[in-house]
């Protein structure tokens, strides 16, 4: 690697580590006050967590010597002959196994207790997160052998999290009053501030999955910028024209889901096309948090519709505006004359949507068997600050 | 003696403190609390989520007052704070057996 491309992977590892932090503030505000420390704790806690499971197997799961196009083999076990540049991708790819695990969250907010996060947070980074990246990052991943393409995580990071995180609300409940009482965010100015971090954190998120400091990596930056933007615009049109408000935190959500739909394209696809992902972006993710109720499933901050339909949105439509000419790795989409491209990327989203499910769920009943996934009923009412870390978030006196 | 215990809206407290040291008030406290009354509650919205919050931020205000004072203090209170909009809130005057002034031991009406 040039010295130019170390300075830059260096400076986007540290980048998209501090996105995690962003992330639990982005969060965290949108819990209610007695819940905010626990909110941020599920978010911060997972760093150390996945630190230490990306070095000692994780990073060999995904990047190993591939097996079957199933999942890396054990070469790289406690980062043996990982040295230098091979290093510095470790590092970076950290990042991206930290904040995947911690985007699931935000849909078990209020109700899950911090000893069954901690678990299957350590399952799902051991087993699930390893195995899907190695799908569709790695060299002989099945996924990327045959032809799909993710920039940078639609469906490594955003499906992945976003269709884990359906599977686990379902084994784990809704929370109490759910539906009945009133579970306002505390404190929006958390959740614009959290926003502000993730947005500056995917600049090294997706511009440095260029993996080098070059012409993709402005490319994707510029995408990046435009999509996030544009999003925002998208979803307060929307619910300015439908409820009569234009809210701070439709503007946040905007922002967050131009941002998942552009990741998987970032780096291969022109920049008014990011103007139409994050145009798509923001109206579709509108639309599938609007019709959270009808499916009864509380999926408390929205994870499914930002970070899985986002993710859908982005991954599919790289599949319709990809472009060989802005990146000789990515065949033309079905805009500019391709097609099996485009089918390629569907049938991605649909076999990461089906295996994540899958190996979710079934992670859930087993933590759910050996040591129960919920709060008490009195821990969740009281709060889970209080009552789980003998903390409360704001003490005034 | 009475005590008078207003409720009004937060934003009206400071114009009800100058209209009341204006009538020669020399205390009051100061609360943040949330209640309703008949102007009940108000919609939020969140990412498409009505919720109906049944509890309003109000402030009270409670001063001691000599009995001849009342009537124009409770006049400067309503002047200060009305605005003819729902919600403005409700003033209470109640009986005030005892005032003690820590410091000096004052009782009564010197203690005010």
């Amino acid at each position: 690697m040039s010295e130019g491309t170390i300075a830059w992977l260096l400076t986007s590892s540290a980048l998209v580590l501090f996105m995690t932090p962003g992330l639990a503030l982005f969060y965290g505000g949108m819990v209610r006050a007695k819940n905010v420390l626990n909110m941020l704790m599920k978010n911060f806690f997972t760093i150390s967590i996945v630190t230490v499971i990306w070095t000692v197997i994780g990073y060999t799961l995904a990047f190993g010597t591939d097996i079957g196009g199933f999942i890396g083999g054990l070469d790289f076990l406690g980062l043996r002959d990982v040295e230098g540049d091979a290093l510095l991708f470790m590092v970076f790819q950290m990042m991206f196994a930290i904040i995947t695990p911690a985007l699931i969250s935000g849909a078990v907010a209020e109700r899950m207790k911090f000893s069954a996060w901690v678990l299957f947070t350590t399952l799902w980074a051991l087993i699930v997160y390893p195995i899907v990246a190695h799908w569709g990052f790695a060299a002989d991943g099945w996924l990327f052998a045959w032809g799909v393409r993710d920039f940078a995580g639609g469906l490594v990071v955003h499906i992945n999290a976003g269709i884990a995180a359906l599977a686990l609300i379902i084994v784990l409940g809704p929370r109490r009053g759910y539906g009945t009482e009133v579970m306002r965010p505390h404190s929006l100015p958390l959740t614009l501030l959290g926003t502000g971090i993730l947005w500056f954190g995917w600049f090294g998120f997706n511009a440095g999955s260029a993996l080098a400091a070059d012409g993709i990596a402005i490319n994707a930056f510029v995408t990046t910028q435009i999509a996030a933007a544009v999003a925002a615009l998208a979803w307060v049109i929307a619910e300015w024209m439908k409820s009569g408000k234009p809210t701070t935190l439709g503007a946040a959500s905007g922002a967050v889901a131009g941002l998942v739909a552009i990741t998987p394209a970032a780096g291969f696809v022109a920049p008014m096309s990011a103007l139409l992902i994050g145009v798509a972006a923001g109206f579709l993710c509108y639309g599938a948090v609007s019709l959270k109720p009808r499916f009864g499933y509380d999926d408390s901050l929205d994870v499914i519709g930002i970070h899985l339909v986002g993710g859908i949105v982005g991954s599919v439509l790289l599949g319709v505006l990809a472009q060989s000419s802005v990146n000789a790795a990515v065949p033309d989409g079905l805009l500019f004359g391709g097609g099996a491209f485009f089918l390629k990327q569907i049938v991605a989203v649909l076999a990461v949507m089906a295996f994540t499910f899958v190996a979710s769920y079934i992670l859930a009943r087993i933590v759910k068997a050996v040591i129960g996934l919920r709060a008490e009923e009195n821990e969740e009412l009281e709060g889970l600050d209080i009552s789980l870390h003998e903390e409360r978030g704001y003490v005034l006196s | 003696m009475k005590l008078i215990i207003a409720f009004i809206k937060p934003f009206k407290v400071d114009e009800l403190k100058a209209a009341v040291t204006a009538v020669g008030v020399t205390g009051m406290s100061v609360g943040d609390i949330r209640g309703f009354g008949r102007q009940s509650g108000q919609t939020e919205v969140y990412r498409g989520a009505e919720y109906e919050v049944e509890f309003l931020p109000k402030t009270r205000v409670e001063i001691a007052v000599d009995d001849a004072d009342v009537p124009r203090v409770v006049a400067a209170i309503e002047e200060a704070t009305r605005t003819g909009e729902i919600g403005d809130g409700k003033i209470l005057v109640v009986p005030l057996e005892e005032v003690v002034r820590i410091r000096t031991g004052e009782r009564g009406a010197d203690a005010i």
